[in-house]
């Protein structure tokens, strides 16, 4: 009896550590095939997580009705048009900005939502659960209207989030690495006509000389980086910074951190102030609607703006696209009682 | 052989156009006479050919005309280097390689061969990498420029779905090789200089058995 404990013990142990060395080794592969690739190695304190895969899913031992819902999440994530013309007014998936199936650091990675929120967000003043920022997504990044909390699109693409955050720690102390579009140093001068140049040169081939993207066959294959079938003025991606870093850390596809820090943010300067739908917090007059939305969020767009290139005021219009309506009833200030 | 070589001299001569390709608009009807020297290889009905072990003629049944004539001009420039296709694609001028083209994007497209005997995991792996990729080595899906389908996107990305495999194979192994690099910006090479030597296999074989056409 003794003895086969002590095997047992033994094996365990083992096991154990053939266990985190494979770990270990993994994630070393993981971290080398992003600094090959320009990205930075992790700094010491920060929260290293590799997302699993829906490989990993199908081996995984979840109940399978969780796997199926998962796997819906993972559908709808991938393949957001499914919701076009109920939820998504653009011609845009949530895979579009979360490369690689919402899974790539520095490609604002999803899982890093299903560990820190609920939280507060200043950018609507009040804690926000998964579904409603998963929501905000959808009012601003998509132009559209929210699933209902609670639904099953909501249950599936929260699942979706929760699955790649298996394993990793919830509500972390340590920064997280390759969180959101960490953007390189904005330089000193911006250049809407380098932007255009660098945009024509090697972004349009893709997304088109007018960035309205490609479609073949109702399909996106290149997402609209402005005009009606982009996100709206409310999105994240409208921040110059957000938009440097997307594109820095992106884009083109397959090559990121190949351009240069200039010419990300020329590119990014370029494209935020290029027309889109209307910010749904749109009160009917742009000036106004800066004013009220500027500390927020609006600090780092160009909305309300003046475009140098003909002096055109960005955002000044009511146009929202396809949209049928301007404000999704949850886009609303919510108190805590 | 004669009458290729006939052939050869007849569209030799007729070679003396100045007019940029862009401005060109193909005929297809002129296109089909002129394809008979393409046919040798390509086939009567553009289906070309897998040549397990040897090089093989890719399909050109169904391609988008702006791909098939980019490619021509390409050859033409040294842009793309083949030494089959080279002294085929100089013979031909800008309007007769827009004819070619046109003729070519007309006829149905035809199915790929290659990829019958790879095994099932093989070609799973082939699906992953054409219809997800593998974010994990940062190999961007096929699908993602090719489009729904790997049938083509616009007029830059050419279907690849149905494609022969053998021919798949030596491109993706020439672009990681630094051989083929007519592509905008690298954008297929260097995607292809991070594909292993069996991933690209695996791709090939998975792909050629898809569908050209749509749904």
């Amino acid at each position: 009896m003794i003895r086969t404990l002590t095997c047992a013990a033994l094996s365990g142990t083992l096991l154990f550590s053939a266990d985190a060395k494979t770990d270990e080794k993994t994630t070393q592969q993981y971290i080398n095939t992003l600094t090959e690739l320009g990205f930075p190695a992790p700094e010491e304190n920060e929260l290293v997580h590799i997302p699993p895969t829906m490989e990993d899913l199908e081996g995984s031992e979840l109940h399978p009705e969780l796997k199926r819902v998962i796997r819906r999440g993972h559908d709808l994530f991938t393949n957001t048009q499914q919701l076009r013309g109920e939820y998504v007014f653009n011609n845009m998936n949530c895979s579009s900005c979360h490369l690689g199936e919402g899974r790539m650091p520095f490609s604002a990675p999803i899982w890093a939502a299903a560990v820190t929120l609920p939280d507060f967000r200043g950018k609507n003043a009040h804690v926000n659960s998964l579904e409603e920022r998963i929501a905000g997504c959808f009012t601003y990044s998509m132009n559209g209207v929210p699933p209902e909390y609670g639904g099953d699109h909501m249950v599936a693409l929260s699942a979706y989030h929760q699955w790649l955050a298996k394993d990793a720690p919830v509500y972390p102390q340590q920064p997280i690495y390759g969180r959101g579009f960490p953007a390189p140093e904005r330089p000193e001068e911006l250049s809407y006509t380098r932007g255009e140049a660098a945009f024509q040169e090697k972004c349009s081939v893709c997304h088109g000389d007018d960035g309205g993207g490609l479609s073949v066959g109702g399909q996106t294959v290149f997402p609209a980086i402005w005009g009606d079938m982009s996100n709206n003025w409310g999105a994240g991606i409208v921040r110059v910074v957000t938009a440097a870093g997307f594109i820095k850390n992106n884009m083109p596809l397959g090559q990121p951190n190949s351009l240069d820090d200039q010419e990300a943010w020329d590119i990014a300067y370029y494209v935020s102030s290029q027309e889109r739908p209307q910010d749904p917090r749109y009160t009917g007059d742009v000036k106004e609607t800066l004013e009220q939305t500027r500390e927020a969020f609006h600090k780092h767009s160009m909305y309300g703006r003046i475009r140098e290139s003909d002096g055109q005021m960005l955002g000044d219009h009511s146009n929202l696209g396809e949209k049928p309506i301007l404000k999704p009833d949850t886009v609303r200030p919510r108190t805590f009682k | 052989m004669e009458k290729i070589a006939g052939i050869l001299v007849a569209l030799g001569l007729a070679a003396c156009s100045g007019i940029a390709f862009a401005e060109v608009e193909g005929d297809a009807e002129s296109g089909a006479v002129t394809a008979g020297v393409c046919s040798a290889c390509h086939q009567a009905d553009g289906s070309g050919k897998n040549v397990p072990g040897g090089e093989s003629w890719p399909r050109l049944a169904g391609l988008g005309a702006a791909y098939i004539a980019k490619q021509l001009h390409d050859y033409q420039s040294g842009a793309r280097s083949n030494a089959s296709m080279m002294p085929f694609a100089n013979m031909l001028n800008d309007q007769q390689i827009a004819d070619v083209a046109a003729y070519y994007a007309s006829l149905p497209a035809t199915q790929g061969d290659g990829g019958e005997d790879s095994d099932e995991a093989v070609l799973k792996r082939g699906q992953q990498l054409a219809e997800r990729g593998d974010w994990s080595e940062y190999i961007v899906s096929c699908k993602s420029c090719h489009g729904p389908g790997n049938r083509g996107a616009g007029d830059v990305f050419p279907g690849i779905a149905g494609q022969h495999a053998g021919y798949i194979e030596a491109q993706l192994q020439a672009w990681k090789a630094g051989i083929r690099k007519n592509d905008t910006q690298d954008l297929m090479g260097s995607i292809a200089r991070r594909i292993s030597d069996d991933d690209i296999q695996a791709v090939a074989a998975w792909l050629a058995g898809q569908s050209p056409e749509a749904n």
